[in-house]
């Protein structure tokens, strides 16, 4: 992770003028180890976290994050951290229909044609630091994942008006960062690039200053390297260029390692 | 000379155990241990077998608790209905509860066509009474020759242990309706239920027939205290769920009959809901999809 480190923060001291939107997607593989990362980075940096967990317990995260040395219990105990059980809330919604007292953010489950926003709301007023004792530094919001709303039958746009509005809110507004994950499927022959999670990685990521794409090794399977991972520092509007370089990533227990390709450890 | 005769006047209550010694592993985990369940190797998480042992090997060593496997049916449901049913007689030998739905076959046709398992000849304890009855009239005296083995268990074939992981099935029989009995199963056969549908609420993107599941997916969960929601004042143990052929035209989706589905998203949604609840309560279930009947690429199936 210190080659990622370096040359986020070579990024950061050009003197950005608004927040990050960092967008990780993945094919074929699986880059949940980023978002655990993500997660466990911003909470020791001292920044309140919004986390919508929409595909796993709050117990996964906290049982990775242990490991990783960060404890959201007691992040959200402090207030830190505040955690959107997306399982949890979406089964009382799917088990009881209208009779559900549940969170609002979750709306999309009553009326997927509604889109998603019961969901800003709910970032909307979670993502303010401060107020209650301690001042956090600049606000986070990280989205696991994205593109699990389409499979609940919530449209390609709505997602994507969804992303557009946090990104006014966290990024420009409030000077935060913004880091989601999107997974796409495989591609088929036919290509039908008008539904599904292609058109949302694509809109999205016209959207992000900073696209993390993993795949797994074209090559097939190998123990030591576990996939690759293609960075792009996307052009902002000042006229910066679009940097595009190409990683190699083998996931350990207490975080990933990433190298060049040609100097995995297995190799040299 | 004088140990065979002492310890045949020993009452039976002092025999050795089946395993023959008096070593107990000590076990300092807090978690209690559930039959057919261990920790896997890889990263602590509490597996369980499929019934094939081999599909165990391929999947990193069993099926985690709180998970799901989704299976995709072959062209007429043949081995994904002998994958199913190798499951569900797995929990059957491991004492596992069992949870069956289906819209084709009422969960006792299911239950009666498990394979048998292989059973292994163990020794176990039995009471002196039990031996008299029992042995035949040749061995009823004292044995002349082979004295020094008289105080031993007789050896009777049982069904193997629990403590082993995984077990072997002979698919040419049908597993013993004694063994059958002797599982907890609860059933859902789809025409039994659809007359009691009465959701006022349509919930959303899915539909009546899955809500309908789900909902009594929740409540034997519930009810039996799979999600810690009761005390058990016995030991805890595992719900196998097996969904059989979810997203057919006999589940009321249209999935599979036509490109344009009015419910395009039901089947996700209640997969979504399926997790939610696996990921809370001590359970693991096997889903089997017949995914060659759908015509629309189903978006994100996770």
């Amino acid at each position: 992770m210190e080659g990622k480190e370096r040359q986020r923060r070579s990024k950061r001291e050009r003197g950005r003028k608004r927040g990050e939107f960092i967008l990780v997607s993945d094919k074929h593989t699986d880059a949940s180890f980023l978002i655990h990362h993500f997660l466990s980075f911003y909470l020791r940096a001292g920044c309140k976290v919004c986390f919508l967990g929409l595909v796993q317990s709050f117990s996964h995260y906290s049982a990775i994050s242990q490991r990783l040395g960060v404890s959201l219990t007691q992040a959200r105990e402090k207030g830190q951290l505040v955690f959107l059980e997306g399982l949890k809330e979406s089964l009382g919604v799917l088990l009881q229909g209208e009779a559900s007292k549940g969170t609002r953010a979750v709306d999309f489950l009553r009326d997927p044609s509604s889109g998603l926003r019961g969901l800003y709301d709910f970032v909307r007023d979670n993502v303010r630091g401060g107020g209650g004792g301690e001042e956090w530094g600049p606000p986070v919001l990280l989205v696991d994942d994205l593109s699990v709303v389409l499979s609940l039958g919530v449209s390609v746009g709505a997602a994507l008006d969804f992303s557009h509005y946090c990104r006014a809110t966290v990024c420009s507004k409030l000077q935060g960062s913004m880091v989601m994950l999107v997974r796409c499927e495989e591609e088929e022959e036919e290509e039908e690039s008008d539904e599904g999670s292609e058109r949302l990685l694509r809109g999205l990521i016209h959207q992000c200053s900073l696209t993390l794409q993993v795949q797994g090794l074209p090559t097939g399977y190998c123990r030591d390297i576990h996939g690759q991972v293609e960075v792009c520092w996307r052009g902002q509007c000042d006229g910066q260029q679009t940097q595009k370089k190409l990683f190699q990533y083998k996931v350990h227990d207490k975080g990933a390692s990433f190298f060049a390709r040609g100097t995995s450890s297995a190799v040299l | 000379m004088a140990a065979p005769r002492r310890s045949v006047g020993k009452p039976t209550s002092d025999r050795l155990p089946c395993n023959t010694t008096s070593f107990q592993k000590k076990s300092r985990s807090k978690l209690v241990s559930i039959p057919g369940t261990r920790p896997s190797v890889q990263n602590g998480q509490l597996i369980v077998s499929t019934g094939v042992t081999s599909l165990d090997y391929v999947i990193g060593g069993g099926l985690a608790v709180g998970t799901l496997l989704l299976i995709e049916e072959d062209r007429y449901d043949s081995y994904s209905r002998m994958l199913l049913k190798y499951f569900l007689a797995e929990g059957v030998v491991c004492g596992h509860e069992l949870y069956v739905a289906s819209a084709l076959d009422h969960c006792n046709d299911i239950l009666q066509e498990l394979p048998a398992p292989i059973l292994d000849d163990i020794a176990s304890p039995k009471t002196v009474e039990d031996q008299a009855k029992s042995c035949d009239p040749e061995s009823q005296e004292a044995m002349k020759i082979a004295w020094r083995y008289q105080h031993l268990p007789k050896v009777q074939t049982a069904l193997a242990s629990s403590s082993r992981f995984g077990h072997y099935y002979d698919v040419s029989k049908t597993m013993d309706p004694e063994i059958c009995q002797a599982a907890r199963c609860h059933g859902f056969y789809l025409p039994e239920h659809s007359t009691a549908v009465t959701s006022p609420t349509t919930t959303g993107p899915m539909s009546e027939t899955y809500s309908s599941l789900l909902n009594n997916l929740q409540e034997v969960i519930h009810r039996e205290g799979f999600d810690g929601s009761v005390p058990q004042t016995k030991s805890r143990n595992i719900l196998r769920i097996g969904l059989h052929s979810l997203g057919s035209a006999l589940w009321g989706d249209d999935l599979c009959c036509r490109e344009n589905p009015s419910h395009g998203r039901a089947l996700t949604t209640f997969l979504y809901g399926l997790r939610a609840m696996l990921r809370s309560s001590l359970s693991v279930a096997v889903v089997t999809v017949p995914s060659h009947l759908i015509q629309v690429r189903v978006c994100a199936v996770h």
